[in-house]
């Protein structure tokens, strides 16, 4: 039983850690690219759900073309955000930058409850089986689901950096904004599709964590989750990124375990990834695999 | 505490001394102990709703002007002042119950808040940046789990009873006499930042903030003074939240969420950063903000816009949005915030026919 019990969490642990790698992932890419850390991603994940839940729910839209519509809706979203609010603040002190995107967190959450509630909202049931038997483990299809739709924003992610012209492009911003900017890239352009892709990823994990746990506030928490998972892997890494999503999965997980089984403090599962942040920032401040700043005057 | 522009035109400032005083010229300085003493009348005629209005200006503005020192002064962005508020009500609450006299626990509050602070002020000495406001963010959700769990110390989530504040017998704590408690805490603490700033401490925080290679070369020890920063801003804040247990009489971990720390660096970006003044003024924004959309939608109730948006339900919404949009349009339009507004205005009068 407890070994089963241990697997279970595991697993959990490891779909879990995926979807924070993926949000992490949208988290880096707009720290690479535009050098701003963003507070309101947990927003990105909760508007994008919202959306999905209401063409849902009042239009009776099928779940793909829901999905499609919320997710090119975030695309937009996620580039009038930067063009309208964070454009301005370019060249600003990093205090400013960071508090602006607080500003947005608390104004969209606010929003958000305003206009669908504080009571979680479940989406219409859009699998025929809720659970799928895997190795002998009850998982839900949500989280198969979510699996999979996170390795294929993973691979998709490396083929776009790797590949893709504006891939490419977005790599040389953030290697240097001046020298892309004479090689005739459009950095204000980048600037705002990284800040769209990011939210429109965001919003996929939304509506996935959303279809599992119903839609609420409590889904913009991701957003502050995936600060232990960034640090973790290195905040410029988006490899990085992932790990750190895992072990932070793997590690909220474990101890929920240890809470049940030994300590029955109750709610460790919610604070053991802070206590690992502040240890993180304490031995290693740059992550697994972040670089290191090196500054010369 | 006075603001430059009161001055006659020309600077004829000749010694560091004359550079490092508080209060400019003899009028700035009558005008700031005219406004004390304006303010000793006012129990007499303001009603106790405005009383309660000040009395909140009052600790809330002792703790936003700890983290103006922190974040506006030496340059380190905190995003859990508000649990450092909290450990300061408890804190005092606890050491109040176990018979301490209350004035006397609000001190050792503020004091044993400092401690506190400073263990998660440790990183600041490794870390900078957004990786220090992330650590803060972690303290924010330690400190908040802290509170639920300790129940010796905290209540738990029943929350804690604070005693009443008493002075050699005397009963203070009441609305128009408690005034006075906060009053005087209040012109304590912003002489005292003041002070701070004029000494060498205080331009050493300045100098980390500007340039910290260069602070470090002319033999400033960055990681103590980083590490300061959060202490003193501790003791502020743990003095501002001693001084709302006492007032409210009761302390719970409820509304100590990482909201109302983000409605501290509200108070300290509109007020302005680095501006001491700048953060009493983001404070009196910050408390006059939601009373004023409490006014509003009560003026709205029943007409057509509140029945569209059902006003009435959605208030506190309305708030936590007008906090998030007071922050963006201040940060986007007045990155100087009202201090810098202020001083401009005075220069407008200053400078009247050739002012534009």
């Amino acid at each position: 039983m407890q070994s089963q019990l241990l697997l279970q969490l595991i697993i959990n642990g490891l779909i879990i850690g995926t979807l924070y790698g993926v949000v992490g992932m949208c988290f880096v890419l707009i720290y690479k690219a535009s050098q701003v850390v963003n507070f309101a991603q947990g927003e990105f994940l909760l508007i994008g759900a919202w959306t999905c839940w209401w063409l849902l729910t009042a239009w009776n839209i099928p779940f793909f073309w829901g999905f499609l519509i919320a997710v090119v809706f975030m695309m937009a979203f996620g580039m009038a955000v930067q063009m309208v609010i964070l454009r301005p603040l370019i060249g600003e002190p990093i205090i400013s930058v960071i508090m602006v995107t607080i500003g947005m967190s608390i104004f969209f959450q606010a929003l958000m409850k305003w206009m669908f509630g504080t009571f979680a909202q479940p989406f219409p049931p859009i699998f025929p089986v809720e659970k799928v038997d895997v190795l002998g483990l009850q998982v839900q299809t949500a989280y198969l689901m979510s699996t999979g739709v996170s390795l294929a924003i993973m691979a998709g992610f490396a083929w776009f950096f790797k590949y893709s012209k504006m891939g490419l492009a977005m790599r040389a911003t953030a290697f240097s904004q001046q020298v892309a900017q004479s090689l005739g890239i459009s950095v204000r352009q980048v600037f705002a599709l990284s800040w769209g892709i990011s939210a429109s990823v965001s919003a996929i994990a939304g509506v996935v964590v959303g279809i599992v746990n119903g839609v609420s506030s409590a889904l913009s928490y991701f957003g502050i989750k995936v600060f232990p998972a960034v640090i973790l892997g290195g905040l410029d890494s988006i490899f990085g990124a992932v790990v750190g999503g895992l072990i932070v999965g793997l590690l909220e997980n474990l101890g929920q375990y240890v809470d049940s089984q030994f300590l029955k403090w109750g709610n460790l599962y919610e604070i053991i990834p802070f206590y690992a942040l502040i240890i993180i920032l304490m031995i290693k401040p740059y992550g697994l695999f972040g670089t290191r700043d090196i500054e010369r005057v | 505490m006075a603001i430059d522009t009161m001055r006659p035109c020309g600077d004829y400032r000749t010694s560091y001394k004359a550079d490092q005083t508080i209060f400019q010229t003899r009028l700035t300085m009558l005008i700031c102990v005219a406004a004390v003493v304006a303010l000793c009348f006012a129990p007499f005629f303001f009603s106790r709703y405005v009383l309660s209005l000040f009395i909140q200006i009052g600790y809330l503005g002792i703790a936003a002007l700890g983290l103006n020192i922190l974040v506006g002064f030496s340059g380190q962005i905190s995003i859990g002042h508000a649990v450092f508020f909290g450990f300061g009500g408890f804190a005092s609450a606890y050491l109040a119950d176990k018979g301490v006299p209350v004035p006397l626990a609000i001190v050792l509050a503020g004091m044993w808040t400092t401690v506190v602070g400073l263990i998660f002020g440790l990183p600041a000495a490794r870390v900078k940046g957004l990786y220090l406001a992330i650590a803060t963010l972690a303290a924010q959700f330690i400190l908040q789990d802290f509170f639920v769990r300790a129940e010796w110390f905290t209540g738990g989530t029943h929350g804690a009873m604070a005693a009443p504040f008493t002075l050699f017998g005397y009963d203070l704590s009441s609305d128009d006499k408690y005034f006075y408690v906060v009053l005087f805490f209040v012109v304590i603490m912003y002489l005292g930042a003041t002070n701070l700033m004029r000494s060498r401490d205080g331009r050493a925080l300045i100098a980390v903030r500007d340039h910290y290679l260069s602070a470090e070369m002319m033999g400033v020890n960055l990681a103590k003074y980083r590490t300061m920063a959060f202490g003193i801003s501790s003791f502020y804040a743990g003095i501002g939240g001693a001084l709302y247990a006492h007032y409210v009489g009761f302390m719970s971990v409820e509304g100590l969420d990482i909201l109302f720390s983000i409605q501290f660096l509200g108070m300290i970006i509109i007020g302005g950063l680095g501006s001491i003044m700048g953060s009493l003024m983001g404070t009196i924004f910050m408390v006059l903000l939601p009373e004023a959309t409490g006014w509003l939608a009560s003026a709205l109730s029943g007409s057509a816009i509140d029945q569209m948006l059902h006003l009435k339900d959605g208030i506190t919404y309305l708030r936590e949005m007008l906090i998030g949009a007071a922050i963006i349009l201040f940060l986007i339009f007045e990155p100087d915030g009202l201090a810098h507004r202020w001083r401009q205005i005075k220069a407008y009068w200053k400078l009247y026919p050739f002012s534009f």
